[in-house]
């Protein structure tokens, strides 16, 4: 084997990844410990290389944790930070009870259909995200299309845009694909001879099912579960466009700081405490992939 | 032998895809809607797709969309396959680091990654704009087209490229004349994949774009919160019907070739 070969292959995606993506982080974090300033960009101290070691002194006395002090006084922070969780929580469950049965229809297919039901799933996944979460708008509002629906069916008008409801709903709606796709990769992967076997020594189906099929699908939900979970719980576009202003989530919380309060310090805090909230949940969505290769 | 779906698998299939496709299909009909309201059927009418060419901005902005969505998307695709190479093949220490930063921006929430970004630029004393988008753009992306190269390369025969270089080929060129033409569908899929990703987002370019370089969701959400506009309905199907041609022609060409093989 020619080990070591890929290496020169490495080193571009290595640093650009370092770069862009690993290098901003301190910055976040040596921002989350700076204070406001009215200058442009708006926050202080600022780092001058002019004076020397003195210069870089001064520049680490000026940080402190004000900035995290801060969000634990104002009650809206942490109430934002456990809605996110509730939220992305609720949504994964709702994920799971949705996608799997969808996951586990499509694997028993013929091969050819599944081909063509897989595409049809991640096909709604290519069209614009944005526009998907406006048509919702468009079926929720008061005088939307869902109404028009029930009324037509006789049945009383439901009030749901700019409530949680909402907002759960257009999770659930946009990350379907990334719970069904990976339930499917395990489920259809599945040896068939396992439940004819169980069913042999006597299993119904549903026995089967339960004892064969669903414990060896886990991995497949496990993954779904993570892809998901983790970037819901930072999602900006659903909870702004569909949920109240009493719906509060931490990503909402981010843009709020950083655009219309142009509070870059508490938005950097912010992100912290979620990225730090997120470690865990990141470093199994890894173990779990890593897996997956090998 | 493989049992037939029962009645209870074709219903939630049925649903599901019912659940994906709804909202979109009424997307694509009311914007042929003569009336403004969503709920009332004024008739047939193209007025919206008339007064969507006639919006100076709007088009700007697509036009400013689709340089950023090319550009990253290349940019993406040659870091993604260089990086799925590197991990497919392995054998150099840093490997787990690398697996771990593609993994963790594939799940990382914008917020965050637009944020931590637009930090970098500053820093740097970068003007925002066009070339911050597309940076940042190609860095969301890069996962993207990874682990979709990866994907196809974990299941190409090694034997060939190798066999190329006993017979005295460069690795460069074994890699270039071997191995890339058999992956190059898995290629042009990560592409197709990182230009769509780019151009729908819209976190990551509202915090890193600057004056003069308003992407089309910038633009979008604009209008959006402003409330619903049967404009934004004919550019969405336009949009849906552009992505969904091409991803249903490569759809059809890989089960042409697959079957002829």
């Amino acid at each position: 084997m020619r080990a070591g070969k890929s290496a020169p292959a490495a080193i571009l995606p290595f640093l650009w990844l370092a770069l862009f993506f690993a290098f901003p982080f301190i910055l976040v974090a040596k921002l989350s410990l700076s204070e406001t300033a009215l200058a442009m960009p708006p926050y202080a101290p600022r780092l001058d290389w002019s004076q020397g070691l003195a210069g870089l002194k001064a520049f680490f006395t000026a940080l402190d944790g004000e900035t995290y002090g801060r969000l634990t006084k104002d009650s809206l922070y942490l109430a934002a930070y456990l809605s996110s969780l509730r939220i992305a929580a609720t949504g994964t469950g709702l994920l799971l009870l949705i996608g799997y049965p969808i996951a586990y229809g499509i694997s028993r297919c013929p091969p050819s259909v599944r081909q063509a039901l897989v595409m049809a799933v991640i096909l709604p996944f290519w069209t614009s995200f944005l526009i998907r979460i406006y048509a919702w708008i468009a079926i929720l509002k008061p005088a939307g299309i869902l109404n028009a629906a029930l009324a037509t069916l006789g049945l009383p008008p439901v009030d749901i845009l700019n409530t949680e409801t909402a907002v759960i709903l257009g999770l659930v709606y946009a990350y379907l694909p990334f719970m069904v796709l990976p339930l499917y990769a395990m489920l259809e992967r599945q040896d068939e001879s396992l439940i004819e076997a169980a069913q042999d020594l006597g299993a119904t189906p549903l026995k089967a099912f339960w004892q064969v099929t669903f414990p060896l699908s886990i991995p497949g939900a496990a993954a779904g579960a993570l892809l998901c979970f983790i970037p819901m719980a930072g999602e900006f576009v659903i909870p702004d466009l569909l949920g109240g202003s009493d719906t509060l989530m931490l990503g909402k919380v981010i843009w709020t700081e950083f655009f219309a309060n142009r509070d870059w310090p508490a938005a950097s805090a912010v992100a912290i405490v979620l990225l730090a909230t997120l470690v865990v949940p990141i470093l199994l969505f890894e173990r779990q992939q890593a897996k997956v290769l090998s | 032998m493989k049992r037939g779906p029962s009645a209870f698998n074709i219903a939630s299939v049925v649903l599901g895809l019912a659940f994906l496709y709804a909202p979109i299909v009424i997307l694509v009909i009311y914007s042929f809607n003569a009336s403004r309201l969503v709920t009332v059927w004024g008739g047939f009418s193209t007025r919206w797709y008339t007064a969507l060419f006639q919006d100076a901005q709007m088009l700007d902005a697509v036009w400013v969309t689709l340089r950023v969505g090319v550009l990253s998307a290349t940019l993406a695709t040659v870091l993604g396959t260089l990086a799925a190479v590197a991990l497919v093949r392995g054998g150099f220490r840093g490997r787990t680091a690398l697996a771990g930063g593609i993994y963790a921006t594939l799940v990382m929430p914008e917020v965050i990654l637009g944020l931590s970004l637009l930090l970098l630029f500053v820093a740097a004393g970068l003007p925002r704009g066009f070339w911050t988008v597309t940076l940042s753009h190609a860095t969301l992306t890069l996962a993207y087209a990874t682990v979709v190269v990866q994907a196809r390369l974990a299941t190409f025969d090694r034997h060939l490229e190798e066999a190329a270089q006993d017979l005295g080929c460069p690795p460069w060129k074994a890699f270039a004349l071997v191995t890339l033409p058999g992956i190059a569908p898995a290629v042009a899929a990560a592409w197709m994949l990182a230009f769509t990703l780019s151009l729908d987002d819209l976190v990551i370019a509202s915090f890193t774009s600057g004056p003069g370089a308003t992407t089309l969701p910038m633009r979008l959400y604009s209008q959006v919160r402003l409330g619903v506009d049967p404009k934004i309905n004919a550019v969405s199907t336009l949009l849906i019907g552009l992505v969904a041609t091409g991803v249903i022609a490569a759809y059809l060409v890989q089960q042409r070739r697959r079957s002829t093989r």
